[in-house]
């Protein structure tokens, strides 16, 4: 691998795509209206149901509290308990029951989780043992954010790169590319560099730019974060490649192209939690690695998480990414 | 002279389809080299085989004497039929970006002022007229100072002039002792800048020698004009006429003569008015159409 050939073909990418001022804008200006239009919907007073957790519910309707009208229950399963306990702590959960232990949990900083307790006190639950916990409240958007910046960089990768290289094919680009002693190795690591150093930078733009017009919670290490987004914008990159190795025709290439994107966007869980879901679907969003960029990144700005705690997602990231590379890499033809 | 590259019996099938059926030809170093033949003769395939960016079923391919291997790239010029440059770049960088492709470059200055790029070389290579776009592929096609350039219709769809600017061009890089192997759709084209050629028809060789000798080896007549008339038309209808080698063209009836004088004679005896009779010699469109039974852009 010759560095001289990788720089200049590096360098003619970057132009191109920091020339294309309609391209650049969009992809800054895309995900900022998104969180900005989303940030919007869900502020203010509109939701007026107290939102109840329920584990081990009572078949009759021993529990007057549980018929309060203006109250959404939840029901959680035993497993789910712990994860609804740290809802409480997020403000997500109003307050938390668990009818076979006769225990409930409030956040100690919750209006509505004490007027909730007074409620339950008067109406049944007077024998209940209360568990105080605290934590500050997340916002639909403190949880959307991080999905959407995921979901903005699987779109630059897949198609900047994917739907890129099938143009460049297309029109003959890598057909006189081929021509001269640049090898494949070369051109393909150049794209990935661009692209990845990219999306790093509109990434952070858009970060910067979220932040200071809504600010949002960010608890964790910024350098585990920048860990999480570079290795995801890696892993989806590599996926683009796989469908730019071959594919001739732009059509066919943004069927493929869409083919990835739409069932990762709905089922990694950006716009709604996977607790609900099927569990095969669970399993499949697994599959993802915009669920694994989603997770890792949730962890570390709304809880703190550190690197032992998101290595799952990493590796599973690493693996990803690796496999997407070497397949792309050999499926790839200049023509 | 040497010959800078000799090819022998090359072979390739796209699924049913014999593109190129052995075809066995040497290159002569210095020469251009053209390379003729009606659409889907095999000329691009043969090129592309020669380039070494598509690989041959069957044959061989030398480059001075050695087969073809990957340090070829940078011996060679490459100039496609069509090719795309990468959007928003100038021509200077695209120059640039391939220029670092290679080890052993051209002067850059030199290139860009023989190729005439001056005017536009800060533009965005996506506003580029057709001539200007050619002359910055040409401009490519040098940046690494090749022994031998490929040339594939490079004026195909270029005006009239873009074309005769073209040629000298063309005939600029011959001055600097370059082999070039062009494929042409132009008769006019490969008169005036081919030393050789070779005419290709199915996949195969049909004819190959300098225009001159070509034209000689098969044609001992010149062509003479003459506008249409009724008096022509009789003639051409009674046994005088018959006996002479005609065919009626959209302006005209062309008859073939080796004997000239005699054509005239008779033209004259049927009382066929000579305003506007024309005599022009043999050319290589004609040869094609003797080999091949069609004309070159069918």
């Amino acid at each position: 691998m010759r560095l001289q050939r990788f720089l200049s073909v590096l360098k003619a990418r970057d132009r191109e795509f920091v020339r294309d001022r309609s391209a650049l804008a969009w992809n800054i200006v895309f995900p900022l209206l998104i969180i900005l239009g989303f940030a919007y919907a869900f502020t203010g007073d509109q939701l007026d149901q107290y939102k109840v957790g329920v584990i081990n519910q009572p078949a009759d309707a021993g529990l007057g509290f549980l018929g309060t009208r203006y109250m959404q229950l939840i029901e959680i399963s035993e497993s789910g308990k712990s994860l609804a306990i740290s809802k409480v702590k997020r403000h997500q959960l109003d307050i938390l029951l668990d009818a076979g232990e006769k225990r409930y949990w409030i956040n100690d900083s919750s209006p509505t989780g004490y007027l909730l307790e007074k409620v339950l006190a008067g109406s049944g639950g007077g024998d209940y043992q209360k568990q105080l916990v605290t934590g500050q409240q997340i916002r639909y958007i403190d949880w959307l954010i991080p999905g959407v910046l995921g979901m903005n960089m699987m779109f630059s990768a897949l198609f900047g790169v994917g739907y890129v290289v099938v143009r460049y094919r297309k029109n003959g680009v890598l057909k006189r590319l081929k021509a001269t002693p640049l090898t494949a190795l070369e051109f393909l690591s150049a794209q990935i560099v661009s692209r990845l150093w990219l999306i790093m930078a509109i990434t952070i733009t858009v970060y910067i730019g979220c932040h200071l017009l809504i600010g949002f919670v960010m608890r964790g290490s910024y350098l585990n974060l920048l860990l999480v987004f570079t290795l995801g914008a890696f892993s989806m990159i590599s996926m683009g490649l796989i469908v730019a190795a071959r594919v001739r025709s732009e059509e066919m290439a943004g069927g493929l192209l869409n083919l990835f994107s739409w069932p990762m966007m709905f089922l990694s869980g950006v716009w709604f939690s996977l607790e609900g879901l099927h569990p095969w679907v669970q399993k499949l969003a697994l599959m993802f690695p915009l669920t694994h960029i989603t997770q890792a990144a949730r962890g570390i700005m709304m809880d703190g998480a550190g690197l032992m705690v998101i290595m799952p997602n990493l590796l599973a990231l690493l693996v990803m990414s690796i496999i997407f590379l070497l397949l792309g890499v050999w499926l790839f033809r200049w023509e | 002279m040497q010959s800078i590259l000799q090819v022998n019996q090359l072979h390739k099938q796209f699924k049913q389809l014999k593109a190129v059926n052995g075809v066995s030809f040497e290159v002569a170093e210095g020469v251009c080299l053209g390379l003729l033949g009606p659409n889907g003769a095999g000329k691009t395939t043969t090129v592309e085989m020669l380039e070494g960016i598509r690989p041959l079923d069957k044959g061989t391919i030398k480059y001075r004497g050695k087969p073809l291997s990957k340090d070829f790239k940078n011996k060679a010029g490459i100039m496609f039929q069509s090719t795309a440059l990468q959007d928003f770049i100038t021509v200077q960088e695209s120059l640039q970006l391939f220029q670092r492709m290679y080890t052993q470059v051209s002067d850059l200055t030199q290139i860009i002022e023989d190729c005439a790029l001056g005017d536009f070389l800060h533009q965005n290579t996506a506003s580029l007229s057709g001539g200007q776009r050619q002359r910055v592929l040409l401009a490519i096609a040098l940046v690494n100072d090749p022994d031998i350039i490929f040339l594939d219709e490079p004026t195909t769809g270029l005006d009239p002039q873009a074309r005769h600017n073209f040629w000298q061009l063309i005939h600029k890089i011959k001055q600097q002792n370059k082999t070039i192997v062009l494929t042409t759709h132009y008769m006019d084209e490969a008169y005036e800048l081919c030393d050789e050629i070779i005419i290709m028809d199915h996949g195969k060789i049909i004819a190959q020698g300098t225009p001159r000798d070509l034209l000689a080896e098969h044609f001992n007549d010149v062509v003479v004009q003459v506008p249409i008339s009724s008096a022509l038309d009789n003639l051409l209808m009674s046994s005088t006429g018959t006996k002479l080698k005609a065919s009626r063209q959209p302006d005209g009836v062309e008859i073939c003569s080796s004997d000239v004088n005699q054509t005239v004679k008779l033209l004259l005896e049927a009382n066929i008015s000579l305003s506007g009779l024309q005599i022009r010699p043999r050319t290589l469109e004609d040869l094609f159409l003797e080999l091949t039974g069609k004309g070159l852009r069918q």
